[in-house]
């Protein structure tokens, strides 16, 4: 492993984005610690005020400054980086920008009193979302002592109905400011965001509409000329049944008699009724694998890398993600 | 230990066949199957006699292909149901664009509705998905609820990065729209007056600021749409207003959708406190996806060990033999001499199917706890289920098994 490039050699800023309830944030953080290794200081940003980053690393929640939530996962015998995670909100994010760029702290501040950030979030969400991407490319292009201070920015994005929007800021915010600061700020973001050190990774399940939100949100990002990163598929169910009997099982051909036998030959009792009911369990799940194959064609027709996640079953914990992370450095994620 | 809380089964039928219930609105946290749900129980209204209009946000092609139609749009699209019900069902999806220029143009003169829809802040403001889009849901309500042709109007409500949003939108654009630096911008200093004054200094520092963030022109578009916005800010506020209303009366039913998760209950458990604190009308919790195993009667540790009894060849009064317990009249004879010369484990589909069954059964156990703490927390919400189907919906018998499932008495319990 440790001789060949990871799929993402030369990216730096990784957006994650997906359907809600397939895991994006999850995923994102499993990437996280994965681009974590040998010494290499990851940050992991969330822009959307849930706090799951927080949930996840099991810590309170996180304020608006860089904080480290834990070591990434260790590659051949040594030991992880340095996992930061912030949380980004509008507000603070034009408070930095307006501290940054011009020295007025005290003035943001007296915007958001007078309700400049509710003006930003309600009537022009194009400057919430330049002032929130400006923050990731911030981070990921900020240089200490001659070197970047991180290796790689992995950022929990909007879902895949919003990402293009999100994404697209130049354009979102030209339609407001054809010239002025504001907009040379977007330019500046949004060169980042087109630069191959930027890729988009999509997070799906097996299952109808979120595959079919990934392949209209690819669609989309590439007609807008983003980098396209990979496919995640999450929470896959392994089986340990043999193909030929899944196969006959979708097709209705269960042999009950079969099962009933193996049920007996177990010590089970009512061996028959507790057949006809396993087999029905049988054939749900044989049908749905059959679909999950469907799509998976789906997918690979999409043209991009693709991994898969096991499913957690009793529930993410610190130990289940950096599973998680394992999983995706085998398969070539990081 | 005490039982676990037993929830009073929300009877969905009876709440669509109660003439009373004019408007049922779906809410939930993304991926929880809103827009589905919406439509099933549309669908199931209108076979029971109805006449229903399902407004959904949500463009999924789909939804609208299941319906028979190509695509929906703006304006309400009759649906064949297929067979006479005496009921009708139409439906649409918000085109938040659309039906914000409709009222900028319904309540504007000409010139000043002109000027609005050219202004870059006014096109920002109405086709982004912040806000506006839950605001003109509730404005799209509000005007099929006055045309009164529909009987029942079922809302699938946006898909939100909270459920909250669908409630605090509409509020807070109203909020932002009487804001102090809405104020600032649009009302030139009297003389004279001291808290101008004040405010005069606030608004040089923020005019000052926002001209050397944005730039002259960007504050010279936003003074220009504000000015051309304010006559208009009362009726919007007005019209939120009602419409805000509307939904605390009895003929509101507010249906709470939730897969059976943590992170989905968890916003269902906001939702109810919320709708509670409003008071608005909680009709019931639907669990959505609820996965049923077909033979429940085996746990998913009797159902490991037995798989693990089949792998290891560690057969109790060997292989296949008459085993210790024999119920079934299963043909003895059949599985002996197999089971002795076959290579591979010999009931290697038993032992896979078994493994499956466990996790189910787990699958199942989880479900049902996290079902558990929403009801120990929400004793008294109603809660309804519908099983998982194993595949999307495509037409609308898929959309009438939904409905079948939901008002069906859960399979366990």
């Amino acid at each position: 492993m440790s001789a060949r490039d990871t799929d993402w050699e030369g990216v730096r800023l990784h957006v994650v984005t997906g359907k809600g309830g397939t895991g994006k944030t999850t995923v994102a953080a499993a990437l996280a610690l994965a681009l974590s290794y040998n010494g290499r200081k990851v940050l992991l940003i969330e822009v959307e005020g849930r706090q799951g980053i927080a949930r996840l690393f099991d810590c309170s929640p996180l304020p608006y400054a860089e904080r480290k939530v834990g070591i990434g996962l260790g590659k051949d015998g040594r030991p992880g980086g340095d996992l930061y995670a912030l949380a980004v909100d509008p507000e603070g994010a034009l408070r930095d920008y307006l501290e940054m760029f011009y020295g007025l702290r005290h003035t943001g501040q007296a915007l958001t009193r007078l309700g400049l950030v509710d003006f930003a979030t309600t009537i022009a969400p194009g400057l919430s979302d330049v002032l929130r991407t400006g923050k990731a490319t911030e981070a990921t292009r900020r240089k200490a002592g001659g070197r970047e201070v991180y290796d790689a920015v992995v950022m929990d994005a909007p879902p895949t109905g919003r990402i293009g929007r999100f994404l697209n800021v130049s354009v979102e915010v030209s339609g407001l400011a054809k010239v002025g600061p504001v907009r040379n700020h977007a330019d500046t973001v949004a060169r980042v965001i087109r630069s191959p050190q930027t890729a988009v990774h999509f997070v799906t399940t097996l299952e109808e509409m979120p595959i079919q939100e990934t392949l209209d949100g690819m669609a989309e990002l590439r007609s807008l000329g983003l980098q396209l990163g990979g496919i995640f598929i999450n929470m896959v169910h392994p089986d340990g049944l043999a193909e030929a009997d899944l196969k006959a099982a979708a097709e209705g051909r269960i042999d009950e008699v079969e099962i009933a036998l193996g049920l007996k030959a177990a010590g089970l009792a009512d061996a028959q009724t507790l057949a006809a009911g396993l087999a029905i369990e049988l054939g749900e799940h044989a049908r749905n694998v059959a679909l999950q194959e469907r799509e998976r064609r789906e997918l690979a027709a999409a043209g991009q890398p693709r991994y898969e996640l096991p499913a957690i079953t009793d529930g993410i914990d610190l130990g289940g993600l950096y599973r998680l992370a394992e999983v995706l450095r085998n398969q070539g994620a990081a | 230990m005490n039982p676990p809380a037993v929830p009073p089964r929300f009877d969905t039928d009876a709440l669509i066949d109660d003439r009373r219930t004019r408007i049922i609105v779906c809410c939930g946290s993304g991926g929880v199957g809103k827009t589905t749900a919406a439509a099933a129980i549309g669908l199931r209204a209108a076979e029971r006699g109805r006449h229903v209009v399902v407004l959904t946000v949500d463009p999924a092609r789909r939804l609208a292909q299941a319906m028979g139609l190509s695509y929906l749009d703006n304006i309400p699209r009759p649906v064949d149901i297929g067979f006479p019900s005496g009921g009708s069902l139409h439906a649409m999806m918000l085109d938040m664009k659309r039906t914000f220029d409709e009222i900028v143009e319904a309540h504007a003169d000409p010139d000043r509705a002109a000027q609005i829809l050219a202004n870059p802040f006014y096109q920002s403001l109405s086709s982004s998905f912040a806000g506006t889009q839950e605001y003109m849901a509730m404005e799209k309500l509000g005007q099929l609820h006055r045309t009164d042709e529909w009987d029942l109007i079922v809302v699938d409500t946006p898909p939100s990065r909270s459920a909250l949003d669908f409630l605090d939108a509409p509020q807070r654009l109203g909020r932002f729209l009487d804001g102090r630096l809405i104020r600032l911008l649009t009302a030139p200093a009297k003389p004279g007056r001291a808290y101008m004054k004040m405010l005069n200094a606030g608004f040089s520092l923020v005019t000052g600021t926002l001209t050397k963030v944005l730039g002259g022109q960007v504050l010279k578009d936003m003074q220009t749409f504000v000015t051309a916005f304010d006559t208009m800010f009362g009726g919007f506020r007005e019209r939120a207003d009602t419409t805000y209303r509307l939904l605390q009366t009895p003929g509101t039913a507010f249906i709470v959708l939730a897969a059976p998760e943590p992170d989905a209950l968890r916003e269902a458990s906001y939702f109810v406190e919320r709708l509670a604190g409003e008071r608005m009308p909680l009709a019931g919790l639907i669990l959505n996806r609820v996965h049923v195993p077909a033979a429940t009667r085996l746990s998913s540790a009797r159902s490991i060990a037995a798989a693990e009894t089949l792998e290891n060849h560690e057969m109790p009064n060997g292989a296949g033999e008459n085993g210790p317990v024999e119920d079934g009249p299963v043909e003895d004879g059949a599985a002996e001499g197999d089971a002795a010369e076959s290579a591979g484990p010999r009931y290697a589909l038993t032992a896979g199917v078994l493994r499956l069954h466990a996790e189910r059964m787990q699958l199942a156990v989880r479900e049902r706890r996290v079902a558990e703490h929403f009801t120990a927390a929400h004793p008294t919400v109603p809660v309804a289920e519908v099983a998982a189907q194993p595949e999307d919906v495509h037409d609308l018998e898929g959309l009438r098994a939904i409905g079948l499932s939901l008002a069906s008495r859960p399979a366990r319990g």
